[in-house]
């Protein structure tokens, strides 16, 4: 029920929206009401004289006779509000999401600034952790390149008058017809139920999604398996044996943190899970895997195949297996088709497999065969529909239902969207479309080139853009308009296992930003009502009774409960689906009817006939790596298989302009500022292709030009390239870095493009990476301890790792009256997703630096992630080190300093004097770990206001000149102690906790009190995997390392 | 009162030269000669290049060192390598005139007056290189102990500190040996300046010198004096340069042999200067009979020796490498044979090691020309190895994950160029204006000569 009438939008959003703190809040459980005149404050962009001076100029014009009233009340800070927590940090808790699917974070704020954003441990997608991305948005919400106003045709215009122009086209179609709307993936379920309205109301308008990184395989193969579309939510911290078919568990699929989480804890307990994948482009699951097969990634569909004969052999649930996928290729209902698909087909299959995947699979088969019911395999989401079926299959077969859940997919009407679109652009083309509003995402850019939908978007009479940069779909649209940022505005996302939380914002939106919940809103009835007040009455209708203790309990919790049923019947009779399927006109849902056989839900009709007389399996959607029309035959070039994935680091792009990630070594790679293509050492020396050499991938298509990068462990004759890359308006940070890979994604052949023609080509480029040396050199950086070794000296006394603690010093030890702080990182938990670095940046105001300057190898980041590999470059085992400051009690770095800035604490820092380095770097030369970082040049950005809103007030910003280093986070121990001043408790172990710490997935990282023998990082020290790094040299490092649990391979020479 | 002695030929002065034609030689130079055209060009020359130099110091306070191609793990580059190699060069004066001075070796007095002015040139250059490798030079004072309201001291563990104790003493301490020798040569040149200016400025230098026996007395003992005092130096500076890598962990830097393997080096490259500075000079200034082929001869022994013991470094770097079984160290080791650096390693081994071998040759060593280049060569090697040893060591250290390269950029060789330029220049600008060969010495020489035959 709305309790509110909008007059002023954004003075009544202000009003109206009330700020709960998140769990963290020091002074106890009970929500606070903040007070009015704080909330609607100005963000602090204006210093007080500039503030001042806009006042006087404000007070001038309405003098002379200015006719416009200013739109808000402008309020300083000095009436703050009325609490002892004045300069100390609030959390909200909120909720982001990646590819639509929500994590739950606490959001930082200082002094109204979101400055840092923390996983929120309620939140099944977090449970306190965050990935990269997440971290990162807190620097997309200050980026100083983002629309500050909206644009008509170009040209700056305003959100009323944009209002004004979508309502008279609403009104002028009544029946909505030519009117479109673009969304990426929903999860809001109040977004969800407004287009719903809207729909209702206007029977002829259409929707279409379109996310580019979506999960349409995983939906489709369900539909094939199941007969309709469900979403497989794994709980892998119960499962003993874990197949990965291409599927990055870990770093890709929704819900990966979770999964880390998960995995990390069962690894550390009493039954550890045996992983094995199969994949062509390595992947951060790859390298935490026990077993590993490389294969190319095409070929993981014949893997499946074999897989599923190898489990059903010779059993009754052989038939089931095939039975699941035959029987919804036909369109018939489930279990009732083709039972022989499974024998045939996958006997052809397992004989066309290498020797590598023929032993791979039988271990495979044979430990899923000893853990029924205990096992869960997972395929990719970039595999075809097919190979999810399979996937299905084998997992019923096996009995592992309680550990697959399926539920009602997470994002609502999940169609196709690959055809959603096709259907949108030709439905643009055929002149059916006269209004379009696309909400988010940027599909000029990111989307099959084939499909030319920026040639279509340019062509439409009138169409909308809601986005937070004037990217390259807002200058192709009649209205680009400028988006509030998730941190500024009100939603709500569900998150992989379907918990919903709400997304309150942490601060005012800073330019004249409007979220897709107030389009929709102008959309359903001509008025645009403030966001807050449609997130409110949408739940509210949910919850009449007890309203008000539900939305409070909601918002300071972050999740709401029970929103999370993970079972599929329970979901299914829910009145928003039970709606959905009643409502004709949804576009997406209409389009997939039309089409349900397997075939044509995985691939366009091109394809069809190619694959319908090419195996009769259905997962042999793309398995041939030459087809019979081979472009490049002809030309003598090298033919193989393009895998064309998400970038690591900025998705499909729409992280490009987001410097911190940019700048982030990509994990296994450790490229910044750049995407490469990705090729096997085999593949590398067969054809004289060196890293940066420049080689042209042609598609019957296109052609794109990238330097290559050779990549251990990769298949031979595939290539791996990111998306997201070479994008034109991205901003000034993000526009041309790297290639663009998009015109090589074509709507038939997507993800896994066969019969790639490629040929090097002159020039190099040289690739910024972060780590220049892969290999260890024999050196005990990266310990490994057998699996056999840590078991049995568990509880014992013996120490595989062999540590010997010296002694011997010419210098008198330190005393320590207090704390002692170290830090332990456990390298069996972590799985190198350099969220620790990011977070740490964010935590610390580290500058980024540049493309240039990593070239030159300055990078400044304080944890960064080793990577080693070891073993044969085809097939290497991969090795993940996270090294921070070692802290070390007789730090090298100590001694040299000629001015004392970098000194011993009390209580056992290393700490360096900002102020008083002179910058001889002395330090650094003579720190054995090298992770010392100097401020070369002026890396921080003094100038631009909005990047200042970002910083964390109690972290120096640093000069150039200066050395600096991770400090352990002694901002936060100081919070600590403050605290604990105050309140006369001392600190308890767990009080503080370090940014890298709280952000790990994996719980990798513990930090405590040394001199605590209770304390979590003493009890890590007592595992006998613990050693220090580089003990020999007598450092003595507070930081140290829990070895690896992995079997030890023979060095090869 | 008899006649002035008239020299006679003792190896290192040539027969015929009494108290006035060696003061008319010496001096004319200074008061009379008019500059040569090659003089000009070169002081046009490289006093643009100092310009330069300048320029680029500015341009470097005000962006950062970030121009160079320094980085993490290589945080030291050409700042530091030019540093050592011009302190090292500034060894040799010290050498001379103390050393030699107090051996009663007669052989340093023709050239320890240009050789004390190459010391206090080099040792500025060795000086300024430290300051502009600073990350905020500004706050250099800091480095220094003064009483301060924060009670902060230097950090006395640091061997920076003692560098800066080590070269500012050095600095001052020759540049006050260099001017008490220069004393009464002032005083003959204020006495026979033509001009009234000159008579004022070189009046004022010579500080009242009225060659008064008294004068005479106090100045032979404290210029003793203070040859005893800068005696040591000669051996502290460059030990303490060293300590700066040898104090340091980094294999490459960590080894107890630096101290007297820089000293022999600095030596080497001090003699190598010398000779650099010295056979222009006698060619171009007619001086063959005051810097003779017994100078070169003697240069050059100095150099054989000095160089040999800098092999015996070379090796026993190596062999300690090895012996220690460290794997780090033999790790660097090889890296210097084959790593990235090894063309500089080679080319230093060829520089600094090989080609002194033809000094074994009295031949070689009395050939001006040959050592002259024999001497740009060291100077080229001695400079690599000081590369080497800052560069090669960082590079490749503890971490292979942190591993990384430095490449100079045009900033760092600019530095390079403008600070030999700064010190050509001075050098110019010091023949012109001050005697370069002590008269006074060479006076006393010539008397000695006679007095000798007796």
């Amino acid at each position: 029920m709305p309790e509110v009438t909008p007059i002023s939008p954004s003075l009544a959003t202000a009003a109206q929206r009330r700020f709960w703190r998140g769990l963290d809040e020091l002074e106890g459980a009970a929500p606070r009401e903040v007070p009015q005149d704080v909330v609607t404050f100005e963000p602090p962009r204006l210093a007080r004289r500039a503030f001042l001076g806009v006042m006087a100029a404000s007070a001038a014009l309405a003098a002379g006779g200015c006719s416009r009233a200013p739109l808000e009340t402008i309020v300083p800070y000095r009436n703050g509000p009325a609490q002892d927590g004045y300069g100390k940090p609030v959390f909200y808790a909120s909720a982001l999401e990646r590819d639509g699917y929500a994590i739950g974070v606490l959001v930082e704020t200082n002094m109204g600034r979101p400055t840092k954003i923390e996983g929120n441990p309620l939140h099944p997608a977090s449970l306190g952790a965050t990935d990269i991305f997440t971290q990162a948005a807190v620097l997309e919400l200050w980026d100083p390149d983002r629309s500050t106003a909206s644009l008509r045709n170009g040209a700056v215009d305003t959100w009323p008058r944009f209002v004004t122009e979508l309502r008279e086209r609403v009104i002028a179609a009544p029946d909505g017809d030519g009117i479109a709307l673009l969304t990426e993936t929903v999860t809001s379920p109040t977004l969800h139920d407004q287009i719903r309205t809207f729909l209702e109301g206007h029977p002829r308008a259409r929707w279409h999604q379109y996310q580019p990184v979506n999960r349409d395989n995983v939906y489709d193969g369900s539909r094939l398996a199941l007969g309709e579309a469900v979403e497989p939510v794994y709980r892998f911290g119960d499962a003993a044996v874990i197949v990965a078919l291409d599927a990055d568990i870990v770093g890709a699929l929704p819900g990966a943190v979770r999964h880390a989480r998960d995995i990390a804890v069962a690894r550390r307990g009493a039954t550890r899970p045996t992983i094995h994948a199969a994949e062509g482009s390595p992947s951060l699951t790859g390298a935490l895997a026990d077993r590993r097969l490389v294969i190319r990634t095409g070929e993981i569909a014949m893997l499946a195949d074999a897989l599923a004969a190898q489990i059903g052999g010779g059993e009754s649930s052989a038939a089931q297996v095939g039975g699941a996928a035959g029987g919804a290729a036909q369109g018939g209902g489930a279990a009732s088709g083709a039972p022989q698909v499974g024998g045939a087909a996958s006997g052809v299959a397992t004989a066309a497999l290498g020797a590598d995947a023929r032993a791979w699979l039988d271990r495979v088969a044979a430990d899923l065969a000893a853990h029924r019911g205990r096992a869960i395999v997972v395929a990719g989401d970039r595999q075809p529909a097919g190979v999810h079926a399979r996937v299905h299959a084998i997992n019923r077969a096996l009995g592992n239902d309680a550990l697959v859940a399926t539920r009602e997919p997470v994002a609502f009407d999940a169609g196709n969207q690959g055809d959603s679109l096709r259907a949108l652009a030709s439905d643009m083309r055929a002149g059916r479309v006269t209004t379009l509003v696309m909400l988010g995402g940027n599909p000029v850019y990111a989307s099959p080139r084939d499909l030319d939908f920026g040639g279509a978007l340019r062509k439409l009479p009138w169409s909308a853009h809601l986005a937070l940069h004037a990217d390259e779909t807002s200058a192709a649209s009649t209205w680009h308009v400028a988006a509030a940022h998730a941190l500024e505005s009100w939603g709500d996302a569900r998150a992989f296992d379907g918990t919903v939380a709400i997304r309150q914002p942490a601060i005012a939106p800073l330019y004249d930003g409007h979220s897709a919940h107030e389009v929709v809103s102008v959309l359903v009835d001509g008025n645009p009502r403030p966001g807050h007040a449609i997130v409110r009455d949408f739940w509210q209708r949910r919850h009449p009774a007890g309203f008000d203790a539900f939305w409070d309990a909601s918002l300071r919790d972050g999740i709401v409960r029970e929103s999370a049923a993970t079972s599929r019947a329970s979901v299914l009779p829910a009145p928003s689906s039970a709606k959905r399927s009643a409502a004709p006109a949804v576009a997406a849902s209409s389009a997939l009817a039309a089409v349900p056989t397997a075939a044509t839900t995985s691939a366009p009709p091109a394809a069809i006939a190619t694959q319908a007389t090419a195996a009769p399996s259905a997962t042999t959607a793309a398995p041939a790596v030459r087809p019979a029309s081979d472009p490049s035959s002809a030309t003598g070039a090298i033919v193989v298989e393009l895998v064309l994935a998400p970038d690591p680091t900025l998705g499909d792009g729409r992280h490009a302009n987001n410097a911190w990630l940019q700048e982030l070594p990509k994990p296994l790679t450790t490229l910044t500022w750049c995407n490469a293509a990705w090729i096997s050492p085999r593949f590398a020396a067969a054809h004289e292709l060196a890293n940066e050499d420049i080689v042209e991938l042609r598609t019957a298509s296109a052609t794109v030009r990238a330097p290559v990068w050779i990549m251990p462990g990769h298949a031979d004759d595939a290539v791996t390239l990111h998306l997201g890359h070479g994008r034109t308006r991205a901003g000034r940070v993000g526009n041309g870095v790297g290639v663009d890979a998009w015109p090589l994604f074509d709507s038939a052949t997507r993800a896994i493009v066969p019969g790639v023609a490629l040929a090097k080509v002159d020039g190099r480029e040289r690739l910024a990476a972060a780590q220049t040396h892969h290999r260890m050199e024999g050196r005990d950086l990266v310990r490994l301890v057998s699996r056999e070794e840590a078991a049995r000296c568990a509880g014992s006394g013996c120490t595989p790792a062999r540590e010997r603690e010296p002694t011997e010093s010419l210098y008198p030890p330190f005393k320590y009256d207090g704390h002692r702080w170290g830090m332990s990182i456990d390298l069996d938990a972590c799985n190198g997703c350099a969220a620790c670095t990011i977070a740490c940046q964010a935590e610390n105001n580290i500058p980024v630096v540049g493309r240039d300057e990593v070239l030159r190898g300055r990078e400044m980041h304080w944890i960064r992630i080793d990577r080693y590999y070891e073993g044969a470059p085809s097939a290497p085992r991969t090795l993940f080190q996270p090294v921070p400051c070692m802290q070390c009690e007789h730090a090298p770095c100590e001694e040299v300093c000629p001015v004392e800035a970098s000194v011993h604490d009390t209580e056992g820092l290393n700490v360096q004097v900002y102020n008083r380095c002179v910058g001889t770097r002395f330090c650094s030369n003579n720190c054995p770990y090298k992770v010392r970082r100097f401020n070369f040049l002026q890396w921080v950005d003094r100038e631009t206001e909005s990047l200042k809103g970002q910083r964390n007030p109690n972290v120096t910003v640093r000069q150039r000149g200066v050395m600096e280093k991770c400090s352990y986070c002694l901002q936060r121990i100081a919070r600590a102690r403050q605290h604990a001043q105050t309140t006369g408790e001392p600190i308890a172990d767990g009080d503080v906790v370090t940014a890298c710490q709280a952000v790990c997935p994996t719980r990798a990282i513990r930090f405590g009190d040394l001199q605590d023998a209770q304390s979590d990082v003493v009890r890590a020290r007592t595992s006998p995997r613990h050693y220090a790094l580089l003990g020999e040299l007598n450092t003595r490092p507070r930081t140290t390392y829990l070895a690896r649990i992995a079997a030890k391979t023979e060095p090869k020479s | 009162m008899a006649a002035p002695p008239i020299s006679r030929d003792i190896g290192v002065l040539h027969a015929g030269w009494g108290y006035a034609s060696i003061g008319d030689k010496i001096a004319d130079i200074v008061l009379t000669r008019p500059a040569h055209w090659g003089w000009r060009a070169a002081f046009v020359g490289t006093a643009l290049a100092t310009a330069i130099f300048l320029a680029a110091m500015a341009y470097l306070f005000i962006r950062g060192i970030g121009i160079w191609g320094v980085n993490i793990p290589v945080a030291w580059g050409f700042a530091i390598a030019n540093c050592v190699w011009w302190i090292g060069i500034g060894h040799a004066g010290t050498f001379i005139s103390a050393i030699l001075l107090l051996l009663r070796q007669r052989w340093r007095t023709s050239i320890n007056r240009f050789a004390e002015a190459m010391t206090l040139f080099a040792a500025g250059m060795a000086g300024l290189f430290p300051v502009l490798h600073l990350g905020r030079p500004w706050f250099l004072y800091w480095i220094a102990p003064y009483p301060n309201r924060m009670d902060l001291w230097p950090q006395w563990r640091s061997p920076l500190v003692w560098d800066f104790f080590a070269i500012g003493t050095y600095i001052v301490v020759s540049f006050l040996f260099w001017y008490m020798g220069l004393l009464p040569d002032l005083a003959t040149l204020r006495d026979r300046a033509a001009s009234r200016w000159k008579k004022i400025v070189f009046g004022l230098g010579a500080l009242g010198w009225t060659g008064e026996a008294r004068d005479w007395k106090r100045h032979r003992s404290a210029y003793l004096l203070i040859a005893g005092l800068a005696t040591p130096l000669v051996v502290s500076v460059h030990s303490v340069v060293s300590l700066d890598f040898a104090i340091g962990n980094t294999p490459g830097y960590h080894s107890t042999i630096f101290p007297p393997y820089f000293v022999a080096g600095a030596l080497f490259s001090g003699f190598a200067m010398v000779l650099t500075l010295a056979i222009p000079l006698r060619r171009v200034f007619r001086l063959y009979d005051f810097i003779t082929e017994v100078h070169l001869d003697h240069a050059a022994k100095v150099m054989l020796a000095t160089g040999t013991l800098l092999a015996y470094g070379y090796l026993a770097e190596i062999f300690t490498a090895f012996y220690s079984g460290d794997r780090f160290e033999i790790a660097m080791t090889v890296d210097r044979w084959v790593g990235a650096y090894a063309p500089v390693y080679w080319s230093m081994m060829f520089c600094n090691v090989v080609c002194p071998q033809i000094l074994w040759f009295r031949k070689a060593r009395r050939s001006a020309v040959l050592l002259f280049f024999l001497s740009l060569v060291v100077n080229l090697g001695m400079w690599m190895e000081r590369v080497t040893i800052v560069v090669q060591s960082l590079h490749r250290d503890f971490m292979p994950s942190a591993w990384g390269i430095y490449i100079p950029t045009v900033w760092d060789w600019i530095f390079l160029i403008g600070s030999i330029c700064c010190f050509a220049w001075l050098f110019l600008l010091f023949i012109r204006v001050l005697p370069s060969i002590s008269i006074s010495e060479m006076r006393a020489l010539a008397r000695e000569s006679v007095e000798e035959k007796r």
